[in-house]
C-alpha cells in the first residue's frame, strides 16, 4: 500500500471487477480445498483440523479407490477411442457436404451439446431400458431381452453421446483450414482414396484429432451425471465417489483429496498435450 | 468437391439417429397417457405436462434456474466486456495470467469447482444463499462470453473509432455508439451461450444449491435417482422445447456453427 494512490492503468482497472470475483471463487476456493484435503477428519463429531496425508495415502493405496480411479481411467479412455472412430469420419463427411445439408446437419450433431445432460441421460435409460426401443428391437431379431442398464457399458454408450459434438468442433476446425486441392493433387496423381485420406487429409487433422481426444478424455474422466444416473449405486466412478463424499459420508477431507487427484490428473494431461502439440508444430516451422 | 459415396451416407444417418434419439424418445414418450414410462400408442395425452405444472418443487425449480440464468448471464456479459477489452487492446503485466483465470473453468472439472465452492461458502457461512449461487453461476459461463467478445473485439477495425475520436467524440460516446453497436454480436452471443450453460449447469450446482434454491436439474437428477415415471419425460420435453428456441436464436443472432465452432 503506497500513501498517495498512483493512478492504476486503465487495463487493470477495466479487468478489476472480473478478476476480483474470479480470484475470490475461483482461486481462493481451489487453495481452500486443497487445504480442506490435509485436515484430518473425525468420524464421530465431523470435525476437521490438523494435518495429515492419510486421504491421499488411503486413495492411493486402497484397492476400493484404485479400482475406481482404473475404471474412471478406462471408461473415460474408452468413450475417447469411441468418439475418435466416429466423430473425426463424421466430421470429414459433413465437411464434404454442401449447403445447405452441411449447416442443417452441423447443427444436428452439434446442438444436443446445449440440451440439458440429465435429459440426455434420461433419454439413453429409456432407450436401453427393459421395455424400450433398443430391447424391442433384440427381441424382434431373437436375441431375447437383454439387461442392458447399470454396467459400464450404458456409461460407455452415453458418455459417447455427450462427447461427441467435442470431437466433431476441433476436427470440423482443422478440416476448414485444409485447402482441398492438395487432395484432388494426390488423387489426380493416383493415388487411391483410402492412400489420400491417410497420408495427406490424416497428418494435417491430427492436432484436432489430439485437442479433440484430450477435451473428451478430460471431461469423460470427470463426468458426474452419466455414471451417477446410468451407473446405478454400484457402479462408483470418481466423480460420484466425491459427491458420496461430500454429501453422504460427509467425509470433506477424503472428497477434497479425491477431487485434488482428478484437477491435477486433468491438468497434467492438457500441459503434456500443450507441451507435445507446441513441439510438434515447433519442429515444422523450425 | 468430391461427394460422399453411399457408405458414407449410411454411416453419416447412423450418427445422427444416435444423437437424435435419445431426444426424440424423450419428447414422445411426454405425451403418453400411460402410467408407465412407454410410448404413446393409445393417443397423445398431455396429463404429463399438467403434472408438472402442478409440482410445486418443479415449478419452483424452473424459476430459480430461469432468475439464475437470466442474471448470471448478464452479470457475466457486464464483467466480460470490460475485461475483454483490456487482455485485447492493451499490453500488460498479468495479462497473460488474467487471460488463463478468465477462461480457466473451462479446463476445471464442474465438480472440482462445485466442491471448493461448498468450502468457500460453508466457511463465509453463505451456505444456500441465491446471491452466491449467482456468483458462482457467473464464474463458470464467463469463459464463453470472453471467447466470443475477444473474437469480435480482435476482429473489429479500429479506424471507426478512430474517426469518432477525431471528430470531437468524447471516450464515452465512442464506446455507446461506436464499439458497443460494432460487438453487439459477440456480446448478445455470448449472453445466450451463457444463459444456455447457466440454466443447464448440474455438476457444480448440485453441492452448493440448498432446498429453496435447487434449480431445475439439479431438482431433475435427485427426482431421476428416486423414482422414474412420465413427468420426468414432460419436464425434459419442456427443456429440449426452451432448448431449441434458445439454439435457434442463437443461430439468428450469431450462428450457431460460429459459436460452437469459433469460425468467423
Amino acid at each position: 500500500m503506497s500513501a498517495a494512490p498512483a493512478r492504476l492503468p486503465t487495463p487493470l482497472i477495466l479487468s478489476a471487477p472480473a478478476a476480483l470475483l474470479f480470484g475470490a471463487l475461483i482461486l481462493t476456493p481451489l487453495v481452500l480445498t486443497a487445504l480442506l484435503s490435509f485436515n484430518e477428519f473425525e468420524h464421530a463429531t465431523g470435525r476437521t483440523h490438523g494435518f495429515t496425508v492419510a486421504h491421499y495415502a488411503a486413495v492411493l493405496s486402497d484397492s476400493y479407490y484404485l479400482e475406481i480411479f482404473l475404471r474412471t481411467f478406462r471408461v473415460a479412455a474408452l468413450a475417447t477411442a469411441i468418439c475418435v472412430v466416429i466423430g473425426v469420419p463424421e466430421a470429414y463427411i459433413l465437411s464434404r457436404m454442401r449447403n445447405p445439408w452441411r449447416s442443417v446437419f452441423l447443427l444436428v450433431v452439434l446442438a444436443p451439446l446445449l440440451v440439458s445432460v440429465v435429459v440426455r441421460a434420461f433419454g439413453w435409460s429409456m432407450l436401453l431400458g427393459p421395455e424400450g426401443p433398443v430391447n424391442a428391437v433384440l427381441m424382434a431379431l431373437g436375441f431375447g431381452r437383454m439387461r442392458l442398464l447399470y454396467n459400464e457399458g450404458t456409461v460407455i454408450v452415453a458418455l459417447v453421446h455427450v462427447m461427441l459434438p467435442f470431437m466433431v468442433i476441433p476436427v470440423w476446425t482443422s478440416l476448414q483450414k485444409l485447402d482441398p486441392a492438395v487432395e484432388q493433387a494426390a488423387l489426380s496423381f493416383g493415388a487411391s482414396r483410402a492412400t489420400a485420406i491417410v497420408r495427406v487429409v490424416a497428418p494435417q487433422i491430427l492436432p484436432g484429432i489430439l485437442s479433440g481426444s484430450l477435451i473428451v478424455f478430460g471431461l469423460s474422466a470427470s463426468a458426474f451425471a452419466i455414471p451417477g444416473l446410468l451407473g446405478g449405486r454400484r457402479l462408483k466412478m470418481v466423480a460420484t465417489i466425491v459427491y458420496d463424499q461430500y454429501l453422504s459420508d460427509l467425509n470433506w477431507p477424503m472428497g477434497a483429496a479425491v477431487a485434488v487427484l482428478l484437477l491435477a490428473a486433468n491438468l497434467i494431461v492438457m500441459l503434456t498435450y500443450h507441451r507435445v502439440v507446441e513441439g510438434h508444430y515447433r519442429r515444422r516451422l523450425g | 468437391m468430391t461427394r460422399n459415396g453411399p457408405i458414407a451416407l449410411i454411416f453419416h444417418s447412423l450418427v445422427v439417429l444416435f444423437m437424435l434419439a435419445p431426444l426424440a424418445i424423450v419428447c414422445l414418450v411426454a405425451f403418453t397417457p400411460e402410467n408407465t414410462l412407454s410410448l404413446p400408442t393409445r393417443g397423445l395425452s398431455l396429463r404429463w405436462f399438467e403434472a408438472v405444472f402442478r409440482h410445486p418443487d418443479f415449478v419452483q425449480s424452473f424459476w430459480n434456474s430461469l432468475w439464475l440464468a437470466l442474471l448470471s448471464a448478464t452479470l457475466a456479459v457486464v464483467l466480460a466486456v470490460p475485461a475483454a477489452l483490456a487482455i485485447t487492446r492493451w499490453e500488460f503485466r498479468g495479462r497473460g495470467f488474467l487471460n488463463a483465470l478468465f477462461l480457466s473453468p473451462l479446463i476445471i472439472p464442474h465438480l472440482v469447482l462445485g466442491v471448493a465452492m461448498l468450502r468457500l461458502f460453508a466457511l463465509v457461512g453463505a451456505t444456500g444463499s441465491f446471491g452466491w449461487l449467482v456468483a458462482a453461476h457467473i464464474v463458470i459461463v464467463t469463459p464463453y462470453v470472453m471467447r466470443l467478445l475477444i473474437a469480435a473485439i480482435t476482429g473489429f477495425d479500429r479506424s471507426v473509432e478512430q474517426a469518432a475520436y477525431s471528430l470531437g467524440a468524447s471516450e464515452a460516446t465512442v464506446f455507446r455508439r461506436v464499439t458497443l453497436p460494432m460487438i453487439l454480436p459477440g456480446v448478445t452471443g455470448g449472453w445466450l451461450i451463457a444463459f444456455i450453460n447457466s440454466f443447464d449447469e448440474l455438476t457444480m450446482s448440485i453441492f452448493i444449491t440448498s432446498p429453496s434454491t435447487v434449480t431445475l436439474p439439479v431438482r431433475m437428477y435427485m427426482y431421476a435417482t428416486e423414482s422414474i415415471d412420465p413427468m420426468m419425460a414432460a419436464v425434459s420435453a419442456i427443456i429440449v422445447g426452451i432448448t431449441a428456441v434458445a439454439v435457434l436464436l442463437l443461430d439468428r443472432v450469431y450462428g450457431l456453427d460460429r459459436i460452437l465452432v469459433g469460425q468467423h
